[in-house]
């Protein structure tokens, strides 16, 4: 019988929601399947993080806990999560296609010679064989992949899966002790900083974009006063990266970030092939150009066709008032 | 100091992906083919590393005869030797990563470097899978690198920041855009990289742990509503969100 190890990031002692969207998708896939699926949590005092994860029908979380864990490490994280993979016996591995989740799994891939599919989209259990769908060229195609080796891993694209609660589900803690030294922390965060937009295109639920139509970087407030009224995140095109208004953590396209979220509002964007593949999987996406030919209507499924500086201000004060209602 | 970069060629970012006869890759007909553009801030940083403190470099790539391209590009810009394992084999990125580690446990460097992730595939495996086969520490994403002694101090992006993060030599750097800007080669450099050898390897490892059963195009939408014009079309377009979209 198969058998599943999630594991779930946690920082600063929180679950993450890219953590609850992988034990939910680790669950799932457990049902699916006949399996068994069990999480892992890594860091220091995550108690309470792990009580946290029964609301989503987890039954048993694993602790890794110790005060050298409580900054991440990537040496020392990758052995835990391929030692409780030996340890609990199993075979498949879900992590989330974060910063960290990407940056563990392939470590964990060479551990265990064990197959990865990073990033997917979507994926399937038909009788005993999963098959995983993931966007390649930044979205411009998707391929369907299956991992060939005995013991598999997959990495979720974070905003894409679920997290879906279940009531009267207590989750069971266990702790675990994994022996480790000095060389396992060969690797280790000695700081975060945080940026002072708190949230991250790839986790927000509302991007709100800027392109050239703004016409310069004193105009970008605009992007961000309606990112902030819809409590989203301000992204922003390669033509101004280039630029030099804002900073390539901004950037959504093919050279920058690939976002998902529910709603992506293009201000001032034409929509550049490479820009495209970074948000078309955008679930819902506005346009505001005033090109009536700009690419970016081909792919948006609301449009206003006029000059960005003159429908932002109404756009942020109109959400404002709708909002507050 | 040794200073190693590993590079891969990839189709260009303007490139409209249409589907090959086999179904599971893209049709390269008409494609135009670039060194992976992370690559390049991974090239720049070996020659910075280099000119900074007297290092020799090599540039590695595996994967078919066109990859010489990115090789001569490397070359272009400075970088001083290149090995290519060849194959036609389609690679998936554990594969790679094993053909890489092979050459480098020979070269020994004391730095590898990596694009964070090629732009083709976007696995963003194949710096860390190395680096686990060669059984160093490695850092991911990184947009700012400096070398103190036996100890590298890069600042590594996460969502919304950055780690700030530490490792001894000898380590594999995953670079982020952000990281440097690649100089242009100039054309005594690309005159020079034209006629410079490139040793051929066969591949030492072909056994894929994934496989790709098929590649689809996404789905087409239908065509979107332009809501209006002028400013008078906001009210409409936010009550469409709301009340059609529903994602307000």
């Amino acid at each position: 019988m198969s058998k599943i190890l999630a594991f779930v990031e946690s920082r600063e002692n929180k679950i993450k929601n890219s953590g609850f969207e992988t034990a939910s998708t680790a669950l799932k896939l457990a049902n699916d399947i006949g399996a068994e699926a069990e999480v892992l949590l890594i860091g220091s005092n995550l108690s309470s993080a792990a009580s946290e994860l029964g609301a989503y029908g987890i039954k048993k979380v694993l602790l890794a806990e110790d005060a050298k864990l409580e900054k991440y490490s990537t040496t020392a994280y990758s052995k835990i999560v391929a030692e409780m993979v030996k340890q609990r016996g199993a075979d498949i591995i879900i992590l989330s296609a974060s910063a960290m989740g990407k940056d563990i799994s392939p470590r964990v891939s060479a551990k265990l010679e064990a197959g990865l599919i990073a990033d997917c989209t979507e994926i399937k259990a038909d009788g005993g064989n999963i098959t995983a769908t993931r966007p390649v060229y930044a979205g411009k195609a998707f391929i369907e992949v299956k991992v060939t080796s005995p013991v598999k891993i997959f990495t979720l694209r974070p905003n894409v899966f679920k997290a879906v609660k279940i009531d009267g589900v207590t989750a069971a803690t266990e702790k675990i002790d994994i022996p480790l030294n000095d060389t396992d922390f060969a690797v280790q965060v000695k700081e975060v900083v945080v940026s002072n937009e708190k949230l991250d295109v790839t986790e927000a639920d509302v991007v709100v974009s800027g392109g050239r139509g703004l016409k310069g970087p004193e105009n970008f407030f605009l992007v961000e006063d309606l990112a902030k009224v819809l409590g989203g995140a301000a992204g922003a095109s390669r033509a101004i990266v280039d630029a030099g208004w804002r900073p390539h953590s901004d950037q959504v396209g093919q050279t920058g970030k690939t976002v998902s979220p529910s709603l992506y509002i293009a201000v001032g964007i034409s929509g550049a092939i490479q820009h495209l593949a970074g948000m078309s999987s955008s679930k819902c996406i506005v346009a505001i150009n005033k090109d009536k030919d700009a690419p970016i209507f081909q792919i948006a499924d609301y449009g206003i066709v006029a000059d960005a500086l003159e429908i932002m201000p109404a756009l942020t004060e109109e959400f404002k008032k709708v909002l507050s209602n | 100091m040794k200073i190693a970069v590993c590079v891969s060629q990839v189709p260009d970012t303007t490139t409209k992906v249409k589907i090959g006869p086999d179904g599971k890759t893209i049709d390269p007909a008409g494609v135009t083919y670039i060194i992976n553009p992370y690559d390049e801030f991974a090239v720049e940083a070996a020659l910075q590393l280099k000119e900074k403190n007297n290092g020799e470099t090599v540039v590695i790539s595996v994967g078919k005869a066109s990859n010489k391209e990115a090789i001569k590009k490397a070359y272009a810009m400075g970088i001083e030797k290149g090995i290519l394992v060849i194959s036609d084999a389609e690679m998936d990125s554990y594969t790679v990563a094993r053909n890489l580690a092979d050459v480098l446990k020979e070269i020994n460097a004391d730095i590898v470097l990596f694009g964070k992730q090629s732009i083709d595939y976007d696995d963003m495996q194949v710096g860390n899978l190395t680096a686990e086969m060669l059984g160093i520490p490695s850092i991911s994403v990184v947009v700012s690198l400096s070398v103190e002694g036996s100890k590298v101090i890069c600042e590594r992006e996460i969502e919304g920041g950055k780690e700030i993060v530490e490792a001894s030599l000898p380590v594999a750097i995953s670079a982020q855009r952000g990281l440097n800007n690649p100089r242009y080669p100039n054309l005594k450099g690309i005159m020079a990289a034209k006629s410079k050898p490139i040793e051929e390897r066969q591949p030492t490892y072909t056994d894929n742990k994934t496989e790709i059963l098929g590649m689809s195009l996404p789905k087409s939408k239908p065509k979107g509503k332009i809501v209006g014009t002028d400013v008078s079309a906001v009210p409409e377009l936010v009550k469409l969100l709301r009340e059609e979209a529903k994602v307000i």
